[in-house]
């Protein structure tokens, strides 16, 4: 069973590389992260089993399923922070504007400057909110002193913290509270100028307050970046996704529009799921 | 029946508890107490040793028949000759130098090659690497420091400093220094390792992320992350050094002098203590109380140190927070 999101006519033709997202006939968003019969190991413990997904450039598309059903994989999978844990591996095919990310010869270096990741529980380092943002632009490029400050500026208004911030940037990023680190962590990643956005529960540590920013933030990141989040939170995934999968035991159960899924799911399992009945 | 059975049992084990309670009671007083008595020996003992230090040193400052001999004059001597001579000269600061010319050799050998070694087993190494490589030094820290004299004194200075250089003499505080250099690296680097492990696996993460190289990770992110527990580190190891005896009484001489020339001997504060405690000194003269002098003056010297590494350690502590 194939889950592909869009008319599979408008496929896009492969080896694709570079920046740029392959232009798409009109009406239908280019095609950003591609997997076909995707499967994951840790070991010998199979976590995915053959997905085929599709996620459309500059769209949200949120991951949803109980613990331990791989979605937190497959994200660490689309940025290759699995290469730092021993014995995992995965088959099939995944690609990131053609781009093959199981080659393992791939540059992940490269990788993951155009593949942001935020993390469930906010990790500013110990180090003042300007170095924090000036960390990835400085490991990629030389900049100019005012580059840096300009570049610093507008990713820290981009995530929507500037006006909370900018009289304090050499003050230490852990002086910020939960959701402001949050949005310190989003701002570093949009600061090496990402393709992808992941979010691993990007809100499990955070007040409601604090959620609602960062998903108004989500919303209107997706002008510009391609986003995928995992979430727990089931009103979360239909209020900021374009997409929602819902996967369970490894497999890729249902993935459409929210609304759908969420009121008229096709699977029995879907729909147990997000009426609370298991999970 | 059943009832009356169980309101028999209630009360016997009333009893019971009762009596259990009071036994309790006064089991886990005698506990408290007899720990508490535990901790004041170390505390008394570290008073009495303080109280024997002053009252010796003041003992030593209001000699009768010295005038001579004033506080100021000891911590600003610049001669250091209590057994030579008619009239003997008790300014410490030879003693001093000698001390530090040898702790910064052993800095300078260890803090580099410690950090790097705490580095490498901490971010680099695998688990099995690792597993050896920390057995390998615990022996290190495990080996008597007389051997570290003798080595000193039969090898590295012999085979490792002689021929780069005729101006060493047998007795030198380079070699001294190198070899409390290599007594203190274990403590250096498993301290480092340890505040270089402590630092969360979430900031490796985020800097990865990032597209940070394994040396990007670990030199701008693990290293600053951690750096007041290795700063705390080097101090506890250079503390360390300071009162290292058996090698420089072996390896670095027994002449006092102003020098910071490494391929001269020179003497040690605590050297200078061996040679009077060893030798046969008069136990109320002069320079038998001269070295009560100097072990204030070190410990002066060392409380400070390691104090220095409790307060940066504790600024560690919160780091994460």
């Amino acid at each position: 069973m194939s889950h592909v999101l869009m008319d599979p006519a408008t496929t896009i033709p492969q080896a694709q590389s570079g920046s740029t997202p392959t232009p798409a006939p009109a009406g239908t968003p280019p095609l950003a992260v591609e997997m076909r019969g995707l499967s994951a190991w840790y070991g010998t413990h199979q976590v995915l089993q053959s997905i085929d997904l599709d996620i459309a450039a500059n769209r949200v598309c949120a991951l949803i399923g109980p613990s331990g059903c791989g979605k937190s994989t497959l994200l660490r999978w689309l940025n290759r922070m699995n290469d730092t844990i021993a014995g995992a591996r995965a088959s099939g095919r995944l690609s990131l504007h053609g781009l093959d990310l199981l080659d393992r010869a791939l540059d992940v270096v490269d990788l993951r400057r155009r593949v942001g990741m935020v993390f469930q529980k906010p990790n500013p380092f110990p180090k003042s909110i300007f170095d924090n943002v000036a960390f990835g632009p400085r490991l990629h490029r030389a900049y100019g002193r005012t580059d840096l400050e300009e570049l610093v500026e507008q990713s820290l208004r981009a995530s929507a913290l500037w006006e909370e911030v900018k009289d304090r940037l050499k003050k230490s990023a852990l002086s910020l509270s939960g959701g402001q680190q949050q949005r310190l962590c989003i701002a570093r990643a949009i600061a090496v100028d990402p393709e992808v956005l992941l979010m691993d529960e990007p809100c499990s540590a955070l007040d409601p307050r604090s959620t609602a920013s960062i998903e108004e933030l989500i919303r209107e990141l997706r002008e510009n970046y391609t986003i995928i989040i995992v979430t727990h939170n089931m009103p979360q995934a239909s209020r900021v996704s374009d997409t929602t999968a819902f996967f369970d035991e490894g497999k890729l159960i249902e993935s459409g529009d929210p609304d759908t899924l969420f009121t008229t799911p096709r699977e029995r399992r879907t729909e147990d799921y997000v009426s609370g009945r298991f999970g | 029946m059943t009832a009356v059975a169980a309101r028999n049992a209630a009360e016997i084990s009333q009893r019971g508890r009762l009596r259990h309670v009071g036994i309790r009671q006064c089991t886990e007083g005698i506990i408290e107490w007899s720990l508490w008595g535990l901790t004041m020996l170390s505390v008394l003992t570290t008073v009495a040793i303080i109280a024997v230090l002053v009252w010796e040193s003041t003992g030593f400052f209001t000699m009768a028949g010295h005038d001579d001999v004033t506080v100021w004059s000891f911590l600003t001597g610049t001669t250091w000759s209590p057994l030579l001579g008619a009239e003997p000269a008790f300014g410490i600061l030879p003693l001093v130098t000698g001390t530090l010319l040898v702790t910064a050799i052993a800095g300078a050998f260890a803090i580099p090659v410690g950090l790097l070694t705490a580095v490498y087993l901490s971010e680099y190494a695998s688990p099995s690497t690792r597993g050896w490589l920390k057995s390998a030094l615990e022996i290190l820290a495990g080996v008597p420091t007389v051997v570290y004299g003798f080595f000193a004194l039969t090898f590295i200075t012999p085979y490792l400093l002689q021929p780069l250089s005729e101006s060493f003499g047998t007795y030198n505080a380079m070699g001294a220094g190198i070899a409390v250099g290599i007594m203190i690296l274990p403590i250096v680097c498993s301290l480092s390792e340890d505040s270089l492990r402590a630092v969360p696996q979430s900031l490796r993460d985020g800097a990865y992320a990032l597209g940070s190289t394994k040396f990007d990770v670990t030199a701008k992110v693990v290293v600053p992350a951690g750096l007041s527990g290795v700063i705390a580190a080097f101090l506890l190891a250079l503390t360390r050094a300071i009162g290292e005896t058996m090698i420089v009484a072996l390896a670095a001489g027994g002449l006092a002098q102003l020098t910071a020339n490494p391929s001269q001997q020179v003497q040690t504060m605590t050297a200078y203590m061996v040679q009077i405690f060893l030798g046969d000194a008069p136990a109320n003269g002069i320079e038998y109380r001269s070295s009560y002098a100097v072990a204030m003056t070190l410990f002066a010297l060392t409380f400070a140190m390691t104090w220095a590494g409790a307060i940066v350690l504790k600024r560690y502590r919160e780091e994460y927070e």
